[in-house]
């Protein structure tokens, strides 16, 4: 019987035969938390006794917090910083990026097994890695084991063909998707990506829509690799990482869902859960007073230039503070190259250092009481935003951007 | 077997209800943070919350976040288990992990308040206010031995690697 990527993966990684609903121990070939999540995988692996199985492949990110709005989160910081020079795992410093975006640029390969403490772990699904979020326990087992336990998933095949719209893109494909099968739709699911759209999606694209396979409750979000993936490996000064990657053609699927692109309109998720997903056009009038452009989800330079495409030259509405927080170093560097950052900032924009920026409501623009923001984040969840009284709306990059110039929700159509 | 009493909540509870991002500066300070647990979904919750109770949810228990805090601020007020129709994947093995039951019934049946009874070898839940017997699912064994050894690090700390 053919297997589905997540079981090729998962035998390979086990050394058997894995299929759907078995319990397996796989190798783990990169382990990593973040700031928020990391003092507590430290402080689990130091009680258990274990030393490191391999600190080349051991990651500590500083990103969720950075630079450190407090003491106790810079005193965070530094247990992380003490323990990777103990030890001789690496550390991303402040400033460097968002875990997730610096996994895909520099550490993840196609065929691999990745567990990190943050949900959005799934992001390397758009490489072709069987990447996936996990507590700290589990994470600081991973650290000292170099494997791990998996209930091998079963796995909707989503089929995605047609064209585009102007000003529709991948981020209000995964909306529209979570919309249609619901915030559990693919709880302890593997989602995996086919059709033809999917073959010409660039590697932002494939991560914005991996990025949020977790709203769907999927354990991971899994792309073949191909040229496009070998292609964006080389970029990275990385070939030699490439592997193809495909699922069997009689491969089981529990599912299939189809969805024409050339159907989707720009799509919004409304406060307070991610499956509550409108149009823009149905959402026009909706005062918004903050627009963030970046996360995990959408803060790499094609998102960049898709939003300055809608910006340059222009300013935002009154009332409106508009932030820019790229995902990485990398981007950053890259949209100063690209003259992006200069015209962010002549048509009125905030630019956050790399790093998860509002997101997460810890630092660097939490919302005021009734305040309305629309995000290019993956979660919109009450509270989320360092406010319960605040509303969020998630959207992409193009129709953020055209939200910041008029000050409220706006389909991005209307202003390209 | 497990005694105490029913806090209802309803379909899709996340971590960010449980315990959000505005206070990840206290995540090195557990006992000042478990004073925020469920807050934004029920404000008095830190408060009316006694030893021995249970958290019942309804679809969705757990979504979001991989913030192991959040099965780890409710399991340190006390709560014996967790109920709900549904739980996220995440949080689900989090709280196994930690040592706290989450069992899936159909939580309908449960009225905030009741006295709840719950028998983990037997698999069932007995509602004593409303008289009525619910079942819940079986929870995969791998999970069992970790809960048996109350979570994963103490079944690491015995066993050493995982035993399957």
């Amino acid at each position: 019987m053919g297997k589905t990527l997540a079981e090729k993966i998962l035998s390979e990684k086990s050394g058997g035969d894995a299929q759907a609903g078995d319990i397996v121990i796989a190798r783990v070939d990169l382990a990593f938390v973040q700031d928020t999540t990391g003092p507590l995988t430290v402080r689990q692996f130091q009680s258990s006794g274990m030393s490191l199985s391999n600190p080349e492949k051991t990651l500590l990110f500083i990103d969720h917090a950075a630079p450190s709005p407090n003491a106790s989160l810079s005193n965070d910081h530094i247990l992380l910083r003490d323990f990777s020079r103990q030890n001789g795992c690496v550390l991303s410093e402040v400033g460097d990026g968002v875990c997730h975006q610096i996994v895909a640029e520099a550490y993840a390969r196609p065929g691999d097994v990745v567990v990190g403490a943050d949900s959005h772990t799934v992001t390397a699904g758009g490489l072709g890695a069987f990447a996936t979020g996990m507590g700290s326990s589990d994470v600081a087992v991973a650290f000292g084991l170099g494997k791990t336990w998996f209930r091998v998933p079963e796995t909707f095949k989503i089929e995605v063909t047609g064209e585009f719209q102007k000003g529709v893109s991948a981020k209000d494909l995964i909306l529209h998707l979570i919309g249609k099968i619901g915030a559990d739709g693919a709880t302890y699911k593997a989602l995996e990506f086919h059709g033809s759209t999917i073959q010409k999606m660039s590697m932002a694209g494939r991560f914005t829509v991996a990025n949020m396979a977790v709203e769907a409750g999927a354990k991971v979000g899994l792309f073949p690799s191909d040229e496009m993936t070998r292609h964006y490996l080389v970029s990275q000064g990385r070939g030699d990482d490439y592997q193809l990657l495909a699922a069997d053609a009689d491969a089981v699927y529990e599912k299939t869902i189809e969805i024409n692109t050339a159907e989707l309109e720009p799509t919004i998720s409304r406060p307070h859960t991610v499956d509550n997903t409108a149009l823009a056009k149905d959402l026009k009038g909706t005062k918004i007073q903050q627009v963030v452009i970046g996360t995990c989800t959408n803060g790499r330079l094609e998102d960049l230039a898709v939003a300055v495409g809608i910006l340059r030259g222009k300013k935002t509405a009154a009332g409106v503070r508009l932030i820019i927080a790229p995902a990485s170093r990398r981007v950053l560097l890259d949209a100063i190259d690209m003259g992006y950052i200069k015209d962010f900032v002549e048509a009125g924009a905030i630019i956050l250092p790399p790093g998860c920026g509002p997101c997460l409501g810890l630092h660097q623009g939490a919302l005021g009481d009734g305040e309305a923001c629309m995000s290019t984040a993956n979660r919109n969840f009450k509270g989320r935003m360092g406010n319960p009284k605040g509303f969020i709306y998630l959207g992409s990059p193009a129709t953020a951007a055209a939200t910041a110039l008029t000050g409220e929700i706006t389909d991005p159509r209307e202003v390209m | 077997m497990l005694k105490g009493r029913a806090h209802k909540f309803g379909d899709g509870i996340s971590t960010d209800h449980i315990i959000p991002g505005r206070y990840a500066h206290l995540r090195s300070n557990l006992p000042e943070l478990a004073k925020h647990v469920l807050e934004d979904a029920d404000a008095d919750f830190a408060a009316k919350v006694k030893p021995g109770d249970f958290v019942v949810g309804g679809n969705n228990f757990g979504l979001g976040s991989s913030r192991e805090h959040a099965p780890l601020v409710i399991k340190m007020a006390g709560v014996s288990a967790i109920l709900a129709k549904s739980v996220a994947r995440i949080f689900f093995r989090n709280a196994i992990n930690l040592g706290l039951p989450v069992l899936i019934c159909d939580t309908d049946k449960i009225n905030d308040g009741d006295e709840l009874e719950v028998d983990l070898a037997a698999g069932t839940v007995k509602d004593i206010t409303s008289g009525s017997q619910l079942t819940f699912g079986k929870i995969p064994e791998v999970m069992l031995h970790i809960l048996d050894e109350g979570g994963l690090i103490p079944y690491i700390q015995k066993h050493g690697d995982f035993k399957l």
